[in-house]
């Protein structure tokens, strides 16, 4: 089984067509990065994976249960950290998950462990309004995986961090694979080929490439990944 | 259970925004001691009773509640614009938990804002009866009333909008609910106006019972009853179909 299935996904916006029949098939514990400018149809493509907006042709399925139709059994087997960091803003870093935790009834949700994967100790009881940009990136992704997904959906997980803080959240990312199926979308090329399995190639609504940093290189005849995503990007087709 | 988690979380955010303490819990304290001392200021021979303690504690108590839809609305129509409501909406909530999430975590807010103005009340010369107490639990239907309508409003507008539409909903209870004035005074079609709508029925309701009119005070407390539910409905129909969940 799949841990995602897109098959002929099309999103319409009046006369913007944001995602153009997308079609690919992700293995379970593999990590995909779905690569784009902006308005390449990333996001809603990622809003659709995880049911909050439907399809208007095409059908998804994410661990075997379709979007549309079982919406909240989706709901249960993802975690989702969205482009902005979403943190209940009054709530503590601890209160954060505890209340995630309880949201999914993950009673026995291993929050101690969370705060200590993702270096959150020393933040706990502080309100998440209160913390730095990489503290709230942190605390966002804490509450994607403390409910110990099956499919993680982190759109832009680096966006707006220091050197150092993307660092070490690309490092943090890297040990999700292989528990987790993750899908990620990005700007950076480098975070997509150090990180994925394999990588989404999206222009203008439209998968342009799907395969690993090396068969995109082949695939497009170009010489580096920046070269063949640029091509691709800029709307070229594959060879 | 889910919308129980949510509540929780919902009500930490109310009681730790410094503004929700500010109006919803000392505008009503503010009310009460300023119109008591406006009424020991007016002559005997005036026969006013309008702002006597048995009068004002009901007036004040139903225009302190809906401050409550500005709260929901501005607490609903805020969220809806965050991140944090995306990752809500990819989780196994459904409908039922979003609203009674958000109608819940209201209700102690309520409870606390009745607690506190009766209170002042009582320091201010008022009789615990059990009127009074009937009062307190027929302005929880309004309550559920105020907050229903919050929701309704900060499901279908947005948080710059929400604030200025809900508190047409303050105005039109300081008005058109007889707290302020006699609604006698004006009679003809403004009266008809203010009995049709729940404002002043809500304010007649604990007036009766605080006078032990228990009779005089079914009609008003059933209409007030009927807007209750009927607002309550609407706002989980308007936000089922407004986020298109629950499959």
């Amino acid at each position: 089984m799949y841990a995602i299935e897109l098959d002929k996904v099309t999103k319409k916006y009046k006369d913007v067509t944001a995602v153009d029949s997308l079609s690919f098939k992700v293995e379970k514990g593999k990590c995909v990065s779905i690569l784009g400018v902006n308005g390449a149809g990333k996001t809603t493509s990622i809003k659709m994976m995880c049911g909050i907006i439907k399809p208007d042709s095409g059908s998804i399925r994410v661990m075997g249960y379709d979007t549309v139709n079982e919406r909240n059994k989706v709901g249960s087997v993802i975690g989702v950290s969205p482009q902005e960091t979403a943190v209940a803003q009054n709530l503590t870093v601890r209160e954060n998950l505890e209340f995630i935790a309880g949201i999914y009834n993950k009673k026995d949700a291993d929050i101690n462990s969370v705060i200590e994967k993702l270096g959150l100790g020393e933040v706990e009881k502080k309100r998440a309004g209160k913390l730095s940009g990489g503290y709230q990136r942190r605390l966002s992704i804490a509450m994607a995986i403390v409910t110990e997904p099956e499919v993680l959906f982190l759109d832009e997980p680096t966006l707006g961090l220091d050197v150092i803080a993307r660092r070490e959240l690309l490092r943090f990312i890297e040990k999700l694979k292989g528990r987790h199926t993750v899908v990620l979308t990005t700007h950076y090329l480098e975070e997509a080929s150090i990180l994925s399995d394999v990588t989404a190639v999206m222009a203008k609504g439209r998968l342009k490439a799907f395969g690993t940093t090396d068969e995109i290189i082949k695939m497009s005849g170009k010489e580096t990944f920046e070269e063949a995503f640029i091509a691709l990007a800029g709307g070229e087709d594959l060879k | 259970m889910r919308m129980f988690v949510f509540a929780k979380r919902n009500f930490k955010e109310i009681l730790r925004d410094p503004m929700a303490i500010v109006f919803g819990i000392g505008f009503p304290v503010i009310m009460l001691f300023l119109m008591s001392i406006i009424n020991k200021n007016i002559p005997p021979e005036a026969q006013m009773t309008l702002f006597e303690i048995n009068r004002l504690f009901p007036a004040v108590s139903v225009f302190g509640l809906s401050f409550i839809s500005l709260f929901s609305g501005i607490l609903i129509s805020k969220d809806r614009t965050t991140s944090l409501f995306i990752r809500l909406c990819a989780s196994p909530m459904k409908s039922v938990d979003f609203i009674a999430g958000y109608a819940l975590s209201l209700i102690p807010v309520a409870v606390i804002q009745l607690i506190i103005a009766l209170a002042v009340s009582v320091v201010l010369s008022l009789k615990l009866s059990a009127g009074v107490i009937l009062c307190v639990l027929s302005c929880m239907i309004s309550a559920v009333m105020f907050i229903s309508a919050g929701l309704i409003l900060g499901t279908v507008f947005t948080d710059k909008a929400v604030g200025g539409i809900a508190s047409i909903i303050v105005n039109l209870t300081a008005w058109l609910s007889g707290a302020w004035f006699d609604l006698d005074l004006l009679g003809g079609t403004f009266k008809k106006i203010c009995r049709a709508l729940p404002f002043a029925n809500a304010v007649d309701a604990g007036r009766f019972l605080i006078a032990g009119e228990y009779s005089s005070a079914v009609k008003p407390i059933l209409i007030v009853t009927a807007y209750a539910v009927v607002l309550a409905v609407c706002a989980s129909v308007v936000f089922s179909i407004k986020n298109g969940r629950d499959k």
